[in-house]
């Protein structure tokens, strides 16, 4: 559905969304995990309280989480629009969003430990702009709750600890060890983002970009999506379950991006996604909105 | 079916309990986290005495609101993750005389020893539970240190009905969390080796 709105409107509309309301890519999957546990153990009732909060949350327009997280904004925009205007629009979007109690107060100083108050702050919200020749705009916006940034993680292969080398299969043993070491501290079951390649920057950034892909899709290379499907099925022998009670689902999906390196650098980046997947898109143009999820 | 759990609550209230119990809390209880714990470790609070005796502390930033007559409620109020506080808890329960910390993700051995040795636990609440879990919170009592520590910072006094919980660790020595990773580690270490 388009609707006519200002862009900032616009904007504190889509991080009300990403911030309430659960993609249905997630609920559905959310819905197969709790389907496939044992009736009445603990995981079983852990997934129903989780469907049961986002649905709670949805209706009552409230966070599905506390932790709003760090504001992720991706924005390709066409020729009609000047990245300083889209970066003051964001920024007044967060402020009113926070004083609606969509986001809570997520910027805190690093020298003086002092919250903002509003989400703004130097990098904050963190936005990463692409120019597009066709006219329009489109917004992804990915709230990432600290807990599951926090075990996140980035390998240097070959790494001789984990037995990784620098192939496929290192990859491969670098994500089971992440995903071993973060249990359930990242709220699991989480969404495998990884950055292979790169410089550290950008396979980070190739990492974080992966998590805007559905849970259930296919990757289009073939011999990353049979690795994908291989990786969930490992990580799910690993019996960690739903906030590390204990379970058949330890994670939702692995999502594999590369980026090309230097010949003396093999980066392996991990961001983790928590169960709390919150994700929305925004297409706007000529003063029209249409949101996606 | 849930055990029920009136706060204040003494030690044989909380050495009864046992890892795997459901628990629905009632009661006045506070919010702490990183600073919080820091701060009471570097300070030895008078104020912080008489509202932590026999109480729980909840590893929690919540998103709140307040209304017209400056009153606060508790929007989102789901649990942080608490093995931050790993090296500070166990200080914290016996110098404060807290009984349970409530959180996500589990805590160490320090804590657990703590636990054991002056009858606490670690109650694991689910993240991500927001909404769910701010609905029982009935009535925001006071705040201390909002200005100092920001909204998810402070240290809310809050009155709960029927929070609910699963007890991951016990006074008697015993981690769902050690559990879990023990069992996942063979099958990490099966893995690696493929």
């Amino acid at each position: 559905m388009a609707n006519q709105m200002e862009l900032k409107d616009a904007l504190v509309e889509l991080i009300r969304r990403a911030s309430t309301h659960l993609p249905p890519d997630q609920m559905a999957a959310l819905r197969r995990a709790a389907d496939s546990e044992p009736k009445e153990s603990m995981a079983q009732q852990t997934f129903e309280m989780m469907i049961a909060n986002a649905e709670a949350a949805a209706t009552s327009s409230t966070p599905t989480c506390q932790d709003t997280g760090t504001l992720l904004f991706y924005v390709d925009y066409g020729p009609e629009f000047r990245q300083r205007e889209l970066r003051e629009a964001i920024e007044a979007a967060a402020r009113e969003a926070t004083r609606r109690s969509y986001l809570r107060p997520n910027a805190v100083d690093s020298r003086s430990g002092k919250n903002s108050g509003d989400n703004t702050g130097i990098g904050a919200p963190y936005i990463h702009f692409e120019e597009e020749e066709k006219p329009g705009l489109r917004v992804r916006l990915m709230l990432k709750g600290g807990g599951s940034e926090n075990v996140g993680r980035q390998y240097t292969v070959p790494d001789s600890e984990i037995g990784a080398g620098r192939d496929l299969d290192g990859v491969r043993k670098c994500i089971i060890d992440a995903v071993f070491k973060a249990q359930g501290y990242g709220c699991a079951p989480g969404i495998i983002g990884v950055g292979i390649g790169g410089d550290r920057m950008s396979s980070f950034l190739a990492s974080k970009e992966s998590l805007f892909r559905k849970v259930d899709d296919t990757n289009p290379d073939p011999e990353l999506a049979k690795l994908e499907e291989q990786l969930t099925a490992e990580c799910n022998t690993l019996g960690i379950g739903p906030m590390g009670f204990g379970g058949s689902t330890s994670v939702l999906g692995v999502k594999l991006n590369f980026r090309h390196r230097v010949p003396a650098s093999f980066f392996v980046s991990i961001s983790y996604m928590c169960w709390a997947n919150r994700k929305a898109t925004l297409l706007y143009r000529n003063g029209t909105a249409e949101f996606e999820q | 079916m849930a055990k029920k759990i009136h706060l204040p609550a003494g030690e044989d209230a909380i050495r009864s309990l046992h890892c795997g119990d459901i628990v629905e809390i009632s009661g006045v209880m506070v919010t702490g986290r990183d600073n919080v714990h820091k701060y009471l470790i570097e300070n030895d609070d008078e104020m912080a005495h008489r509202l932590l005796k026999d109480t729980f502390i909840y590893h929690c930033g919540p998103v709140v609101k307040q209304n017209d007559k400056g009153e606060w409620s508790f929007v989102a109020a789901g649990p942080t993750t608490s093995i931050r506080e790993e090296p500070y808890q166990g200080k914290v329960f016996e110098r404060y005389g807290l009984r349970a910390a409530i959180g996500k993700g589990g805590m160490g051995p320090k804590t657990l020893a703590a636990c054991e040795q002056l009858g606490a636990v670690y109650l694991h609440a689910i993240g991500g539970l927001a909404v769910l879990l701010a609905r029982s919170v009935k009535r925001v009592l006071d705040v201390h240190w909002l200005e100092e520590f920001g909204t998810p910072e402070a240290m809310w006094v809050i009155e709960v009905e029927d929070f609910p919980a699963i007890v991951t660790m016990d006074s008697h020595g015993k981690s769902l969390h050690a559990e879990i990773l023990e069992k996942s580690r063979a099958q990490y270490e099966m893995l690696l080796k493929k």
